[in-house]
């Protein structure tokens, strides 16, 4: 059995790299790769709660989430494909057509 | 007979509405026009026989509900007593013949529908305002008459002189109007009624027991006889509102005749004269009217001395012979402006009819001294017009003779020596010009000879005119009772002397005599001055008597002039500033609130993470 403190820290550090490559990369694809990451160390603290008091809220609490990242990629990605059709890039410091 | 009095004012509005809205050819619009005049005028003849023995008569008709709110109810109820009879009697009489007259002198006008539509119109407005039993409904037959002298002044809407004469006649009766107006409301606070016979009533109990009278009503009573004469001042063209009147003498000739001489500006004369119970409240504010009106004719009947403008000559006497009614209301002597109120209306139209008809054979001059010797060829117009100065300069045995005897006998009862002589002074110009008016149209060497003869119809308004003009000296019987009781009370009755008994008759005739010497003769013609300086003094006075005692130069000066200053400084409106730095804070406001919108998708996650790294700081210091 893992010690429940390492895997908080495993939880944060993805989060971490998650948000550092929210904040740095520049390509579309690889923002979305990095909210995935970031939810994916969410989940993980779920789970290692879940599993600490022993309460299956937690694990339910995954899949839920799962569902919801399944989802939004597939929408993301279809965002994705119809920015790179319509603009022929995906650096996102380029698409700035929103500002005010 | 009820049905007779409500048809009157109805008629002229009915044919105003159907001429409106049917727009028939020029003969039917002349049928219509003028017969419904014509019929009201025969009701009112009708009305005057029934009624002719009786003297204490009062006929009441209501027409409808007009609203009710808490204390004040107001009925559209047309009420006749002896006053109201003579009034509609020659204003449907005088009117019928104008629109007679008219229908002939504006035959040829492309817009002669809307021309009766508007007289018509003016017809039922000033009746409804001389038969209103309460003072609203009489407020809207004022503005009605107001509306329809504004529509009818610049009824040659295209020339831009005519306008701002219409609108100068507007404005400025507007400012009377807004003081009666609030003379009524506080009138109704006074008296918790608009009802003028009520009104009346009230005022006469106060009268005979004048302790019931508290010092602050009193005060308010007089506000409201002042504020009530600021409206009739306005109305009838008394000093300071008068300047208004000359001009309007833009109007078709028969509109002059109409509006300004016959029947609008009597409405003031007619307004002070039905509440006369509630003015002998104040006999501060009478005394106030007399001297007004004495300004004004000595004003009025020395302005007219210096004019050129045959139309101008007749405002300005005009001007000056409302002068003596609001004197002879200032005296307390409300029969005898009622009185020359009518024989006024009866040498008035005759004298602006033959100006009109005169014009229209001098194939439209104006200027009188560019007339002369047209008593030969124009005979019927030379009587028409002497018959109608005599009554003017009231020359013994004319109408104008018994009124303005009438006038200056009640000042001098009144006890006010100082205002009959002013009375007596006027008299002695108002001889003088309509004399200089006469002799230089009709004597002296022929000048231009006429192109027109008059047309028939013209003629025949003319003659009943004359006749009217020189019988029309029988006072009404109604009147007087109506107003005996009020004035016997007060009034002690002394005797007057010789002098003060016969100057005012051989006045006038002295004068003309006078001005046969002045202006035929050539003892003093205007060409031959001798020393300059002389010239100059009198070039001066004819100018300043000209322009009518310097009144539009005045107002220019006082009112114009600043209003035009104050408006180039607030070009900027003031109280626009303060929106216009509204406005630029939120301009201001957005475009910083903008500048956070970078479109940068980085900068957006970068603040959402940077935030939300606060809020969890903030959440575990707390």
């Amino acid at each position: 059995m893992i010690e429940t403190t390492w895997v908080i820290i495993l939880s944060f550090l993805l989060f971490a790299i998650g948000t550092f490559g929210l904040l740095s990369r520049r390509n579309l694809l690889f923002v979305l790769l990095s909210l995935e990451i970031m939810l994916n160390g969410i989940i993980l603290l779920f789970v290692a709660a879940s599993n600490l008091h022993g309460n299956n809220d937690g694990q339910i609490m995954y899949l839920l989430v799962l569902t919801l990242a399944a989802s939004e990629v597939a929408v993301g990605l279809a965002l994705v494909v119809q920015i790179y059709k319509q603009q022929q890039s995906l650096d996102v410091d380029t698409l700035t057509k929103l500002r005010g | 007979m009820e049905i007779l009095l409500s048809l009157i004012p109805l008629l002229p509005l009915l044919s105003a509405c159907l001429l409106l809205f049917w727009q028939p050819k020029i003969a039917t619009t002349q049928v219509i026009g003028v017969g419904s005049v014509s019929l009201a005028a025969l009701l009112a003849l009708s009305l005057n026989i029934a009624l002719w023995d009786q003297t204490q008569f009062v006929l009441q008709t209501s027409l409808g509900q007009w609203l009710t709110i808490d204390k004040l109810s107001l009925n559209f109820t047309l009420y006749l007593d002896p006053l109201s009879l003579v009034m509609i009697t020659i204003i449907t009489c005088i009117g019928a013949l104008i629109h007679l007259y008219s229908a002939c002198y504006m035959k040829e006008d492309a817009d002669i529908c809307r021309f009766f539509v508007y007289l018509n119109l003016f017809v039922s407005a000033m009746l409804f305002l001389v038969l209103a039993d309460n003072l609203i409904l009489l407020y809207l037959g004022w503005e009605g008459v107001g509306l329809c002298s504004y529509l009818l002044i610049g009824f040659w809407y295209r020339e831009v002189k005519n306008s701002q004469a219409a609108n100068k006649a507007f404005i400025i009766t507007r400012i009377g109007d807004t003081a009666m107006l609030i003379g009524i409301i506080l009138i109704f606070y006074q008296f918790d009624t608009l009802n003028i016979q009520q009104i009346q009533a009230h005022s006469q109990q106060l009268l005979q027991n004048s302790e019931l009278l508290t010092k602050g009503g009193a005060g308010i009573i007089s506000l409201c006889c002042l504020l009530l004469f600021a409206g009739a001042a306005g109305k009838s063209a008394q000093v300071p509102l008068h300047s208004w009147l000359p001009d309007a003498m833009a109007g078709p000739t028969p509109v002059s005749a109409l509006i300004h001489a016959a029947t609008m500006v009597t409405a003031g004369i007619y307004l002070v004269a039905r509440n006369m119970e509630l003015f002998s409240l104040a006999p501060d504010v009478l005394h106030f009217i007399a001297i007004v009106g004495v300004i004004t004719l000595i004003l009025g009947a020395t302005s007219a001395l210096a004019q050129t403008d045959l139309k101008r000559i007749l405002a300005y006497s005009t001007i000056s012979q409302l002068g003596y009614m609001f004197l002879a209301l200032g005296a307390g002597s409300a029969s005898a402006a009622v009185f020359h109120l009518m024989t006024h209306a009866f040498f008035k139209a005759l004298l602006f009819l033959s100006a009109g008809a005169l014009i229209y054979c001098m194939h439209h001059e104006k200027d009188i001294f560019k007339m002369g010797g047209l008593r030969k060829s124009q005979p019927l117009l030379a009587l028409s017009f002497g018959i109608g100065c005599a009554a003017l300069a009231s020359l013994p045995m004319t109408s104008g003779f018994f009124s303005k005897e009438l006038i200056l006998e009640q000042t001098l009862l009144a006890q006010q020596p100082l205002l009959w002589w002013g009375g007596v002074i006027g008299a002695f110009f108002t001889a003088l010009y309509s004399a200089k008016l006469f002799f230089v149209i009709f004597f002296g060497k022929l000048n231009r000879p006429s192109t027109h003869n008059t047309p028939r119809a013209m003629a025949a308004v003319l003659i009943a005119l004359m006749l009217l003009s020189l019988i029309g000296g029988i006072q009404p019987q109604g009147v007087f009772a109506h107003f005996t009781a009020l004035e016997q009370s007060q009034i002690p009755a002394p005797s007057l002397s010789a002098l003060e008994h016969w100057l005012p008759i051989i006045l006038p005739v002295l004068t003309v005599i006078l001005a046969w010497f002045l202006f035929i003769k050539g003892v003093f013609t205007p060409d031959s001055q001798p020393s300059q300086s002389s010239v100059s003094i009198k070039q001066q006075l004819e100018r300043f008597l000209h322009s009518g005692w310097a009144f539009d130069s005045l107002y220019h000066l006082i009112l114009i002039k600043p209003f035009r200053l104050i408006s180039k400084y607030n070009h900027r409106d003031i109280i626009d500033q303060l929106y216009r730095q509204l406005e630029r804070l939120s301009s201001l406001l957005y475009r910083q609130l903008s500048r956070f919108q970078t479109g940068q998708l980085r900068h957006y996650s970068t603040s959402l993470v940077i935030f939300c790294i606060l809020a969890i700081a903030w959440g575990l210091t707390l």
